[in-house]
């Protein structure tokens, strides 16, 4: 299986804090691979590396094939992004946000005009394409964003915690989203605090005072520390951190 | 009256620790009483002007000396070809020329009557008239003090000439400075505001992981604001000119050009400011504030430049609208060309490549 996502020794210091320590890990194409960890854990900052926001200070690592020091606009290009605070645009409507962002990755005017069709038929935003996205609630922003950001079919998406605050039937046909995503080929990496959105990873990794503590598939791990939920085996982990809340 | 206690404690709370607001509001007044009792004073002081002495005797040279001895006056240069005149104030060396005719002499033997000329560069009405006023005084005080010596007295009439503005209106002085300030102030802070809206919306970071270059995100959020400002400036230049009747008397090409480039400077610093803040008031803030301050005093327009001590007229040099009042001025009632103005343009241009690479060395580091 192809590795979209492959790190070694991955590394992130800001003067004497080392924010992610030595983050070696692989993800594998059509994986749905949720990133785990308390706050402060070096969740955001790891993942921050890996979509080019941000220079490792050592370590290597290779996203879908290309280096993260000397190939980041080919990164760029190959990756989606949806960010904690939604990543669209207030002031401007549903269809005019489909036709920017799928814009800036290079989208044809021919390909802009089908897709976003397919996009409002299949989130049923018929009515709502011309209204300012202000104006739609929490639960269909976030839908579209998501769907948004694979717009363009990248490789991989990196979803910040996308389902903060709404309703679990909401999250539900979020995920539903995204395993629809997943089915076509796109790779996702998703970073949560929602314990139960874990279980509907592939694997999981979780992460603790910036290392990786442990990446497995949720049978195994939930087998490995002898738990009967996803949350009991967070809860071992992160409980001895020294870092967060 | 308790609970209203605990809230007021509050709130001084909030006052007190928003350190950066407490020093402008206690550093402002400070800094502009300062500034304002220093810097303003429409006396002038050390004018620099051209001697033309065709005349070349004894009384010419004496009036030449006390013309030199007064605090008001700093001689250029004494020549004797009137030919140079018009090319030194269009190079806006001098603001005054004091003529010396060659039969100067001679008439005031024959005739007991002298004229003498004062050409004054009248794109600033105020100094003209003042500088005018100051060189007729020295004349007269020589007059009175040699007519009590000799039996015969003289009468000297000095000619005045105010050149590029005869009527001395006001308008010519201040339209240059309000398209100045009008500019600055829309371009620098709005396009600051636009950059960090994105920054404080969470929006910026979704720009920066996608393929679209972070030098065109700037330069995308600038250009409405350009179209904006050329269409404002536009609009001033028609107001002036049909309303307020102000005569345009160089190349318009050249001022649109030269606006233009203002403009980008100014949009410059307008992203340089959104560089260094991440909350939209604080942009906000430091536009008004630390660009409409200084624009108004240090452009030249309000107060002369030259009056002010030596470490505001070097701070000056960094202001863009000081730049940009020179050159238009001189465009539009000098009537100059490119080749009176192109030390100014360069400065401008200057100022406006050193932000943008400051601003984008300071965007790729805070990346990283």
């Amino acid at each position: 299986m192809d590795k979209v996502i492959q790190t070694s020794r991955l590394t992130k210091r800001f003067g004497d804090f080392i924010a992610a320590n030595e983050i070696t890990l692989e993800v594998f194409q059509g994986e749905i691979f949720g990133f785990l960890g308390a706050n402060g854990a070096g969740k955001t900052t790891a993942m921050r590396m890996l979509c080019g926001l941000s220079k490792p200070t050592s370590g290597t690592a290779t996203i879908a094939g290309f280096d993260i020091y000397k190939q980041t606009e080919l990164i760029k290009r190959n990756i989606g992004y949806m960010s904690q605070k939604f990543s669209l645009y207030d002031d401007l409507t549903v269809l005019e946000n489909i036709y920017f962002f799928g814009g800036i990755y290079g989208l044809s005017n021919k390909q802009l005009k089908e897709k976003s069709t397919e996009l409002i038929e299949r989130l049923g935003l018929k009515r709502e394409s011309s209204k300012l996205v202000s104006s739609l609630p929490l639960g269909w922003k976030q839908k579209l964003s998501f769907s948004v950001s694979v717009l363009h079919e990248p490789r991989i998406v990196f979803l910040d915690e996308p389902t903060g605050g709404v309703d679990p039937v909401t999250r539900r046909q979020f995920w539903d989203l995204i395993y629809d995503a997943a089915n076509k080929g796109v790779t996702i990496f998703v970073t949560t605090h929602y314990m139960d959105e874990a279980e509907y990873c592939n694997r999981i990794s979780i992460m603790v005072d910036g290392r990786v503590e442990a990446l497995d598939s949720p049978t195994n791990l939930k087998k490995q520390f002898n738990a009967k939920s996803m949350e009991e085996v967070f809860y071992q982990l992160a409980r001895g951190a020294k870092r967060g809340d | 009256m308790k609970q209203f206690i605990t809230f007021l404690k509050k709130e001084f709370a909030h006052v007190l620790r928003d350190k950066k607001t407490l020093l402008i509001l206690f550093g402002m007044p400070i800094v502009q009483i300062l500034i304002f009792g220093f810097a303003l004073t429409n006396e002038v002081t050390n004018a620099r002007i051209l001697i033309v002495d065709q005349a070349q005797d004894d009384i010419s040279q004496q009036i030449i000396a006390k013309i030199s001895a007064s605090r008001y006056f700093e001689i250029e240069n004494i020549i004797s070809d009137a030919s140079q005149i018009d090319r030194a104030f269009q190079q806006g060396i001098i603001k005054m020329t004091i003529v010396f005719p060659a039969n100067f002499s001679s008439n005031l033997a024959h005739e007991n009557k002298g004229q003498i000329q004062l050409i004054t560069d009248a794109s600033d009405p105020n100094t003209a008239n003042t500088l005018a006023n100051y060189a007729s005084n020295i004349i007269q005080d020589y007059q009175r003090e040699t007519n009590t010596l000799i039996s015969q007295p003289f009468e000297i009439r000095p000619e005045v000439r105010m050149l590029y503005n005869p009527q001395l209106k006001a308008v010519h002085n201040f339209v240059p400075g309000v398209m100045a300030l009008v500019l600055m102030l829309v371009c620098v802070m709005m396009t600051a505001v636009s950059i960090v809206r994105e920054k404080e919306m969470g929006t910026m970071e979704v720009l920066l992981v996608s393929p679209f270059k972070p030098i065109l995100v700037m330069i995308a959020k600038a250009v409405p604001y350009l179209l904006l400002s050329l269409i404002n400036m536009v609009t001033i230049l028609l107001l002036s000119v049909f309303v307020l009747q102000l005569p345009v008397n160089g190349n318009i090409l050249l001022l649109f050009g030269e606006s233009t480039l203002f403009i980008i400077t100014c949009l410059t610093v307008g992203i340089f400011i959104s560089v260094q803040t991440s909350s939209q008031q604080a942009a906000m803030l430091i536009s008004l504030m630390g660009m409409m301050l200084p624009t108004i005093l240090f452009s030249g327009f309000m107060f002369p430049i030259e009056n002010m001590p030596m470490p505001l007229q070097i701070f000056s040099n960094i202001v863009p609208a000081k730049w940009f009042y020179i050159i238009v001025k001189s465009i539009m009632i000098k009537g100059v060309g490119f080749s009176g103005i192109w030390k100014e343009t360069l400065i401008l241009a200057g100022i406006t490549v050193f932000l943008l690479a400051v601003s984008l060395k300071t965007f790729k580091i805070r990346l990283s």
